[in-house]
């Protein structure tokens, strides 16, 4: 099965949050409250265990760069609908002791709620805070990459409510080329700081849900160089066994008296 | 944000309002041409909000780090106890606190799962990579030895002391060294192997921090029993010293990950922790170890001190979630 992926542009979002509605429609998500965040258009805040689908409004100085309409806006604006990442090294899926979350043939990452028992490890090894527990469920929830839908032969239910293809999906490979190209098509357009956010370099090793922004990927909470956390394994691991082994010599002298 | 001052919608109010829409005064200003509070001025993050997820481990966690810690080491305890052929007594109360401690642990586990009735899924794998799979199995494997050493160690004090049984409590007090030393250790992997900044900055100094505080309570507990012998003022003297050390290095080393131990009434908590554990534990031993009460003393500053530090680890996680600047900082660092 060949390993699908979105590509999320947010020089085509226009901040409709269709993709938000339809998520939450067809995958009968809970609603997430509803609060006036005060930060421009954005309702939902962040991604969590009932937001899997989460548009951000970037509202930047002029100064940071070209505006992406014709508009004469005061400011910079940037939409962005943010998503599970569905990292090739997953941390949340290595940190799940039960086995709940796993890899589909598709190459996403998918939470079982029938296993999954709540014990929140995979909320604290996500690098980028996608997955949360839901309240009062218990359980972890986040983005199934719409499972049910792939194994239909279905595009994910936000890629095809998105009414400018802002949401891209198709094979990886395909999607990584087409990411390239757009950042090239933009720059030639006077968009200098269009980039493709897909960590490839880091442990990560790189995501099946990847970005167009513009600008620093901080700006979007996307963190510059993430990490899966079992990196720290070997370091830690190695520090405990050698500590035991200190104290297994003091414990001896201790005792020799 | 302030309030925007109300005025009384009178008719002339009302009327007002239409005047000032005629003219084109009523929204009077420009949008900020700055935009919102948005990313700016190098401080790039969305809104400042948390690029991370908190913790969602409430007060069972740490208070199961801290009995898992006591559990483990008590089982070390006795076990070279009884290779020095120390007092029984002694050998017999660590390996009772081993097992009472493996006996409260799964259920403080089990009460902080959102799921409770499914714990038995931690035992569907065996997952190396995962140290919360491995907590998983090394408690049921610490319980184990903790259980067949003291019904062993008991039956050979009634009289059932055949070489069997011998060989057969070496082998379980052993098992229980092993287990017992990845008990206490594997709370600090757990943390340091996370995404969150504060955790994974001290991956390599967490886990012996919690076996220093997990062997300094065991033998302040022995002490405080009674057991006031040469070995316990010695694993005293070696506890609150390495702790004192790693105080000042906490103090000394100021990366932005580790702000959350500095800064607020965390700091405070994480502070006054490691002065107990620490310095004043040290102190008192030294001024005032040889008298009973003065072990007593230090004994309890050490034990209050490292269940304080546990709560103040797992706060400052959820502090540290909340700082998007500080896990931003230490990736560009790297």
């Amino acid at each position: 099965m060949a390993l699908t992926a979105f590509l999320t542009d947010a020089t085509l979002c226009i901040g409709c949050k269709a993709c938000e509605v339809a998520c939450k429609e067809w995958n009968e998500v809970p609603e997430d409250g509803y609060v006036w965040s005060g930060n421009s258009y954005d309702n939902t805040t962040a991604l969590g265990a009932s937001t899997w689908r989460h548009v951000m409004f970037l509202e930047q100085h002029k100064t940071a760069g070209p505006q992406i309409s014709d508009m004469q806006d005061p400011f910079r604006w940037v939409f962005l609908s943010d998503v599970c990442k569905h990292c090739a090294n997953s941390g949340c899926l290595e940190a799940c002791p039960t086995g709940a979350i796993v890899r589909t043939e598709f190459g996403g990452v998918y939470t079982q709620p029938d296993v999954c028992n709540g014990c929140g490890y995979c909320v604290v090894s996500c690098p980028f805070g996608v997955i949360d527990k839901r309240h009062p469920d218990g359980r972890a929830f986040k983005c199934t990459f719409c499972y049910d839908r792939q194994k239909a032969g279905l595009k994910p239910a936000c890629a095809t409510a998105c009414p400018t293809e802002s949401i891209q999906f198709g094979p990886l490979d395909e999607l990584r080329v087409r990411g390239k190209e757009r950042v090239e098509e933009l720059k030639h357009r006077g968009y200098d700081d269009a980039r493709v956010y897909d960590p490839q370099e880091t442990s990560v090793g790189g995501i099946h849900a990847f970005f167009v922004i513009l600008g620093e990927p901080e700006a979007y909470n996307l963190p510059p160089a993430p990490q899966v956390p079992t990196i720290h394994l070997k370091s830690a691991w190695t520090s405990a066994l050698v500590f035991s082994l200190f104290i297994a010599a003091v414990l001896c002298g201790a005792f020799a008296f | 944000m302030t309030e925007p001052s109300k005025p009384k919608a009178t008719e002339e109010r009302l009327a007002e309002i239409r005047q000032q829409a005629a003219d084109g005064t009523l929204l009077s200003g420009q949008p900020d041409s700055s935009g919102a509070k948005s990313a700016q001025n190098g401080e790039q993050s969305y809104y400042g909000l948390p690029a991370l997820k908190e913790p969602t481990w409430t007060w069972e966690v740490p208070l199961y780090f801290f009995l898992g810690g006591i559990a483990g080491l008590s089982a070390c305890i006795a076990f070279f106890a009884q290779v020095f052929g120390k007092d029984p007594a002694l050998i017999r109360a660590a390996l009772w606190m081993a097992l009472i401690g493996a006996g409260l642990c799964p259920g403080l586990l089990i009460a902080d799962l959102g799921r409770p009735t499914r714990f038995l899924n931690m035992l569907r794998v065996f997952k190396l990579k995962s140290p919360m799979s491995m907590g998983a199995w090394i408690l049921v494997a610490f319980s184990g030895c903790a259980f067949f050493a003291v019904a062993s160690n008991e039956l050979v004090l009634v009289g059932y002391g055949g070489t069997f049984m011998i060989l057969f409590r070496w082998a379980a007090e052993f098992s229980g060294v092993i287990t017992g030393f990845l008990l206490a250790g594997y709370t600090g992997v757990l943390l340091g192997a996370t995404a969150i900044p504060v955790w994974s900055e001290n991956r390599v100094v967490l886990p012996p921090h919690f076996l220093t505080s997990g062997l300094g309570c065991s033998s302040g507990i022995l002490e405080l029993l009674g057991f006031l012998i040469p070995a316990t003022q010695i694993i005293g003297f070696v506890v609150s010293g390495l702790e004192t050390l790693l105080g000042i290095s906490f103090a000394v080393r100021k990366r932005p990950a580790n702000r959350p131990l500095h800064s607020g009434r965390l700091g405070v908590m994480f502070s006054a922790a490691e002065i107990l554990e620490g310095p004043l534990a040290l102190g008192v031993r030294i001024f005032a170890g040889s008298s009973a009460n003065g072990r007593h003393a230090a004994a309890i500053c050490f034990i209050v001190g490292a269940l304080l530090s546990r709560y103040a680890w797992i706060w400052a996680g959820r502090v540290s979630a909340r700082d998007p600047q500080a896990y931003f900082e230490t990736q560009r660092q790297s």
